[in-house]
């Protein structure tokens, strides 16, 4: 391991860390001063501001309705995703009960799986504009139109400022349940069968069996899942510009940071505002992600 | 419990055999509710769907006056021409593979170079670089919106496809690299030392023996990142604007403007049309590989 060493691993590490450096890490970087600037991108010119343009968010009405938007989604999202998650990847896993020793999924469970996984493959662009579709207001919509079949009157999804986030907290619940069955599914498999062999000849049910059993030994693979989908809900970027009516409407009912984001930078030209806000942020999503951790941690269940 | 048999399933006392009659019953209706649950999502994935598609072969009137899941009249594929010649959807898909052809060529062939010796080589400054990369997971890529562009925009590479795709490179690296190196890490030292001895240089030994044992790491992370870059929006539509723009865009952006130019041209059987063609070819790759896809996926989140 002598002959050629250093040229060889500077040889190998030159392209990717000057690629890196140059479009990942020195943006990240010049975030934080472009924040601190009035640039408006067209000019050369800008004025070193300090914190006027956090200052500014403060009484940024659409900043703060952004901020909201991210907590409901941070709660509900996260939350509604994985019970589902759970509650169908045991029932794929263990619900079938037992069967010569060996615990066994329900029957289908292999279609089941195989449907459920299939939006991850989609774009989210795709995704939101076929339930543009689906929510359409008129009779053209999937939903609409099957209401009024029934006689019922149009839900406008979209334009109801008190329904179009939940609106788009369903679409998001609707693509990523899926991938979250099969990460359970891995971790439940790695669970050893004659743990729920010992419950189940002890008399344990159903319920039991999932609280007793499978959420303890899941736990780290759920809280795995709690920190990707929470980061998830700081972003929500493509859905709300490609479904949400107006930008973010109606009457910002729906925006969140990084649409306020592109609107500042790439509409207005607000090249400081936008990186202030890419800040915040960046800030919120570390918040979230130490504090999750911190929470989270529980004693490990050794197997 | 006072049965302390080894073998439960034969030997049953008489109290024993009656819990097991109550709970066949009991697993029954348990199983009955849990397949209604199971169905209710299965039809959900598929419905809207399953609705886009028939809506592609329908006319405007079909679309707004018949029920949903009503079969078309006649099976007209002239909303494909349409979405594939007007509305570009031809070009867009072909510019998104090629784009994504080469990103991800790059993206492993950097990735693994670099993973691999942060992995397998000791040197000054090892450590820094590896959480250089690794760090790059918890930053939003809002925050490097605006100097990003303006990067692009002083190399000149602002609305090229070079830019994009170097740009989809270096944002795939950290996972790439943090994924690879630790299985790299995993990779037995002995065929290592015995390609050195037999004269292998550092860069042979890489190409033809360590690469070749990654494979399955290789293939998880080389569908992961397809399949992200193919899905991506938010970088393109920062990077391809301008002049002529339009004819670069890849399929994410162009299934989009579609979605906008649909409502003034109330075409929705193009638009369908184009959404058809943007979902066929997934459940196309999804069924044929729908394994390795899953575990591609959801590689990051499993030990």
């Amino acid at each position: 391991m002598r002959r050629g060493r250093y040229p060889f691993i500077i040889g190998f590490l030159a392209a990717p860390v000057i690629l890196y450096v140059t479009f990942v890490v020195l943006p990240y970087v010049e975030a934080f001063y472009v924040a601190m600037t009035d640039w408006r991108g067209l000019s050369p010119n800008y004025n070193f501001v300090g914190l006027d343009n956090f200052a500014g968010l403060l009484d940024n009405e659409r900043f703060w309705k952004a901020l909201r938007h991210h907590g409901v989604l941070l709660l509900v999202m996260p939350l509604v995703t994985i019970l589902i998650a759970l509650v169908f990847a045991f029932l794929l896993n263990v619900g079938g009960g037992s069967k010569q020793g060996q615990m066994a999924g329900i029957w289908g469970s292999g279609f089941y799986r195989v449907v459920f996984f299939f939006p991850q493959m989609l774009a989210i662009v795709v995704i939101g504009v076929i339930f543009g579709r689906v929510f359409a207001p008129i009779d053209s919509g999937l939903i609409n139109g099957a209401l009024n079949g029934l006689g019922l009157g149009p839900v406008l999804f979209m334009a109801d400022p008190d329904l179009a986030l939940w609106s788009i907290i369903a679409v998001l619940v609707w693509q990523g349940v899926g991938f979250y069955v099969v990460l359970f599914s891995a971790g439940m498999a790695s669970i050893p069968r004659d743990i729920y062999e010992a419950a189940l000849i002890d008399g344990a049910g159903k319920v039991t069996l999932f609280f007793r059993v499978t959420l303890p030994l899941l736990w780290d693979t759920i809280q795995v899942a709690w920190v990707y989908l929470g980061i998830a809900a700081f972003d929500a970027f493509a859905i709300v510009q490609v479904l949400a009516v107006a930008d973010g409407g109606p009457d910002g009912a729906t925006t969140v940071i990084g649409l306020e984001i592109y609107q500042q930078a790439f509409r207005e030209s607000y090249f400081g505002k936008a990186s202030a806000l890419g800040v915040v942020l960046f800030f919120l999503t570390l918040t979230f992600a130490a504090l999750t951790l911190r929470v989270t941690r529980r004693e490990a269940v050794e197997l | 419990m006072s049965t302390t048999v080894s073998e439960p399933t034969k030997t049953s006392t008489a109290p024993h055999r009656h819990r097991q009659e109550k709970t066949r019953s009991e697993v029954k209706g348990f199983q009955f509710l849990a397949h209604i649950g199971l169905a209710v999502w299965a039809i959900a994935i598929i419905g809207p769907l399953l609705w886009t598609v028939l809506a592609a072969f329908k006319s405007n009137t079909e679309i707004f006056i018949e029920s949903p899941f009503a079969l078309p009249n006649s099976w007209s594929f002239s909303a494909f021409s349409r979405a594939w010649s007007d509305a570009h959807i031809g070009r867009y898909f072909l510019n998104s593979v090629f784009v994504v052809t080469c990103s991800t060529f790059g993206t492993m062939l950097l990735g693994s170079m670099a993973a691999y010796v942060l992995a397998r080589y000791q040197f000054f400054g090892n450590r820094i670089i590896y959480y250089l990369f690794v760090s790059g997971l918890a930053f939003p890529v809002f925050l490097a919106l605006v100097p990003l562009y303006l990067t692009l925009q002083n190399m000149g590479l602002l609305n090229t496809y070079l830019g994009l795709i170097l740009v989809y490179i270096a944002y795939s690296l950290p996972f790439t690299v943090f994924f690879l190196a630790a299985f790299f890490k995993t990779l037995p030292n002995a065929v290592a030392e015995a390609a050195m001895i037999d004269g292998a240089s550092h860069t042979r030994l890489f190409f033809s023996i360590m690469l070749p044992m990654a494979r399955p790491g290789l293939i998880s992370i080389t569908i992961f990142n397809i399949i992200g870059q193919w899905n991506q929006y938010i970088l393109p539509v920062t990077l391809l604007q301008g002049q002529g723009a339009d004819q670069k865009w890849v399929l994410t952006q162009g299934i989009a403007q579609i979605s906008t130019a649909a409502g003034y041209e109330a075409d929705w059987a193009a638009l369908f049309a184009a959404l058809t063609l943007s979902v066929l070819p997934m459940i196309v790759v999804y069924g044929l590989f729908q394994r390795s896809i899953q575990q591609g996926l959801t590689a990051g989140a499993v030990k």
